[in-house]
C-alpha cells in the first residue's frame, strides 16, 4: 500500500515541483512561482488543443455509448440469432492492441491500398477523405469507437446480467412491455455502469494521445504538435525541452480531467441516494 | 438465464441491426487478415477485402521475422518480458491490496480509499511524463525497469479485486477459518485465493491486455530500438515506410500486425468464461 501511494503520488508531486520552475540558459533551475500557468492559460496552442478534445469528446463519447447501450440492450432482450457470436465479436477490436487499430485504420483509409481509395473509385468521385482537416477528427473518432464500442458494450451488458429474474416476472406480470421494462427496470439497473463507463471515456478522450500521433505520420500536415494536449506536452518534453512547462501542461489537463470526472460521478449517483 | 421464464420471439430486424456491427467489428480485421496473405505489388493493386495474386502469407511471415536481423523476434521477446514482469506484478499486487483493503480494518483506510479513487480518475497517461521526467532524473530511463516499474502499479485493478473481494469473500468465512486456528497466510491461500480466482484472471486479463498494447509509455522511456516492446516496433516501421526516403515495408507492418493481435486475442478467447464472470461481478457495485 506505501509502495502504491508511492509510484502514484511521487510522479505528481515531482511534477508540480517541476511546474514551478524555469530553466534558463544560464543559471540552472529558477523559481518562478506560477509563472508557468499563467503562461499555459493565454497559450493559444494549449487552448487549441484543449478544445479540440473537448469537442472530441462532446461528440464520441454520446455516439459510443449509445451504439454501446443499444447493443447491450440487444443482445441482453435475447431476440437475437447467435447471441453469443455478436456478444464476442463485438468485444474483439478491445483485444486488438491501440497502435495496430490505428495502423489498420490508417491503411484502410489511405487511397492507395485502403478501402477508401477502392470507395472513391467506384463512386467516381472523392467521397472520403479522411486525411482532409474537416473530416481528421471523425477519422479519429472513428477509430477510437471502434476500438472501445465492443468493450463498454460488454460492462453494460454484464451489469444487465445482474438484474434479477423476479424483477422482469413482477414486470411481466404487471403487464408492462419490452420499452418499459428497458425503462423501468433496465435503464436504472444500469446507471452505475453507466456512470463508471462514461467517466472513463471522458478520462480516454481527455488523453487523446495515440491516434493523432500514429496518424501523425500519415498526414503531418493535418495534424500538428499540439494537436491535443497530451501530444502537446510530450512534444515539449522530448522534442523541445521544455520539462518545466511540459509538466505545467500536464497538471491542468490532470486537473481538468479529474474535475469533469466528480462531477460525473456526483450527477450520476446522485438520484440512487 | 435472468428472463429464461419468457423465451422472447427472435427478431430478424434486430439481427440484422446487429449483423451491421458486427461487420464494422470485423471488416478491418478481415482485411488485415486477406492483406497478410498478398504480396507487395498484389496490396496496392487489388480489393482488400479478398485474397489476389499469390499467397504469400507464409514468405510474408519469413520476412517479418529475418527483416533487419529478425529485429521483430527480440521485440516479441521484450514483449513477453514486459507482460510477464509488468502485468504479472501488478495483478499480484493489486489481488493483495484489494483483499487487504476489503477484509481488513485499519486506520487510514478511507484515505486509502479516496486516493485510489483518485488515482483510478487520473489515468496512467497523464502519470507518463512527469514519471518519464523523474526516472530520467534517477537514470532509469532506456531501461526495461521504466517499462516494468510504472505497469506495476494498477488502480483500477486494485478498484477491481477490492469490489470483488468484497463480494466474493464472506467475512464469515474468515473469522471460521481464525477461530480454526489457521494463520492469515493459510487462510488467504486455503480460501481466499480460490474465492478470488475469477476476479484475480479478470484483472490478470486486463493488465495483460493494457501491458500488451502499451504504446505512450514505451514510446517516451525507451529510445534503444533493442528495448521497444512491438507496438513500438510496428510503429516505427510504419514510420520508415512512409517518411522520407521511405522504404516501404508495408506488407510486414501488415503481417506484424497480425502476428501482434493473434496471442492477445486468443487469450481472451479462450478465458472467456472466467473475465466474463469477473467483470459481472465488479459490475455489481461499480
Amino acid at each position: 500500500m506505501v509502495a502504491f501511494a508511492f509510484a502514484f503520488l511521487a510522479p505528481v508531486l515531482y511534477s508540480l515541483y517541476l511546474s514551478l520552475f524555469r530553466n534558463q540558459l544560464m543559471g540552472g533551475n529558477q523559481f518562478v512561482g506560477l509563472e508557468n500557468y499563467s503562461a499555459a492559460f493565454t497559450d493559444p496552442k494549449f487552448w487549441d488543443g484543449a478544445g479540440r478534445v473537448l469537442l472530441f469528446l462532446v461528440v464520441q463519447v454520446p455516439i459510443m455509448l449509445a451504439v454501446a447501450l443499444a447493443a447491450a440492450l440487444v443482445i441482453d432482450s435475447g431476440r437475437l440469432f447467435g447471441k453469443r457470436f455478436t456478444r464476442i465479436a463485438l468485444f474483439v477490436p478491445y483485444a486488438v492492441p491501440g497502435v495496430v487499430a490505428v495502423l489498420m485504420w490508417g491503411f484502410l483509409y489511405g487511397d492507395r491500398i485502403g478501402l477508401v481509395g477502392w470507395i472513391n473509385e467506384a463512386a467516381g468521385s472523392q467521397l472520403l477523405a479522411p486525411f482532409s482537416k474537416e473530416w481528421m477528427l471523425v477519422a479519429i473518432g472513428n477509430i477510437v469507437t471502434w476500438e472501445f464500442a465492443g468493450y463498454n458494450m460488454l460492462i453494460l451488458y454484464s451489469a444487465l446480467r445482474t438484474v434479477p429474474g423476479e424483477l422482469y416476472e413482477a414486470a411481466a406480470i404487471d403487464g408492462a412491455g419490452q420499452w418499459r421494462v428497458i425503462r423501468a427496470v433496465k435503464l436504472p439497473a444500469l446507471r452505475g455502469a453507466l456512470v463508471i463507463a462514461t467517466i472513463f471515456s471522458i478520462i480516454g478522450s481527455f488523453q487523446l494521445f495515440n491516434e493523432p500521433n500514429i496518424l501523425k505520420v500519415l498526414a503531418p500536415t493535418l495534424i500538428s504538435s499540439s494537436y491535443t494536449p497530451n501530444m502537446y506536452a510530450y512534444n515539449l518534453s522530448f522534442l523541445g525541452q521544455q520539462v518545466n512547462y511540459a509538466a505545467t501542461v500536464a497538471i491542468i489537463m490532470g486537473v481538468l480531467t479529474a474535475a469533469i470526472a466528480y462531477v460525473v460521478q456526483l450527477r450520476g449517483t446522485r438520484k440512487d441516494s | 438465464m435472468a428472463h429464461s421464464f419468457s423465451r422472447p420471439r427472435k427478431s430478424v430486424v434486430l439481427t440484422l441491426l446487429m449483423a451491421g456491427l458486427v461487420v464494422y467489428s470485423l471488416a478491418p480485421l478481415w482485411w488485415l487478415l486477406v492483406s497478410s496473405t498478398k504480396t507487395q505489388e498484389a496490396l496496392a493493386d487489388s480489393f482488400g477485402l479478398w485474397p489476389a495474386g499469390p499467397f504469400a502469407l507464409f514468405d510474408n511471415i519469413a520476412e517479418v521475422l529475418t527483416y533487419q536481423d529478425g529485429v521483430f523476434v527480440r521485440w516479441f521477446g521484450n514483449t513477453v518480458v514486459y507482460v510477464v514482469a509488468g502485468a504479472g506484478g501488478a495483478t499480484l499486487l493489486a489481488t493483495l491490496g484489494g483483499y487487504g483493503l476489503a477484509k481488513y480494518r485499519f486506520r487510514g483506510r478511507s484515505a486509502v480509499f479516496a486516493t485510489v479513487i483518485g488515482a483510478v480518475a487520473v489515468p496512467g497517461a497523464a502519470l507518463a511524463v512527469p514519471t518519464f521526467l523523474m526516472f530520467s532524473e534517477l537514470g532509469l530511463t532506456n531501461t526495461m525497469w521504466s517499462v516494468i516499474l510504472p505497469t506495476l502499479v494498477s488502480p483500477f485493478g486494485l478498484y477491481l479485486m477490492w469490489v470483488f473481494a468484497t463480494e466474493a469473500i464472506p467475512t464469515e468465512l474468515l473469522e471460521a477459518a481464525r477461530v480454526d486456528g489457521a494463520g492469515e497466510w493459510r487462510t488467504f491461500f486455503t480460501i481466499s485465493l480460490r474465492l478470488l480466482a475469477p476476479g484475480i484472471v479478470t484483472v490478470a486479463l486486463f493488465a495483460i491486455v493494457a501491458t500488451w498494447n502499451n504504446y505512450f509509455l514505451p514510446l517516451i522511456m525507451l529510445s534503444d530500438r533493442n528495448l521497444f516492446p512491438l507496438a513500438i516496433g510496428l510503429a516505427s516501421w510504419n514510420a520508415d515506410a512512409t517518411g522520407v526516403g521511405a522504404t516501404p515495408v508495408f506488407h510486414l507492418v501488415i503481417t506484424g500486425s497480425v502476428l501482434t493481435i493473434l496471442p492477445i486475442v486468443a487469450a481472451f478467447l479462450l478465458l472467456q468464461r472466467y473475465w466474463q464472470s469477473g467483470l459481472s461481478a465488479g459490475g455489481v457495485k461499480g
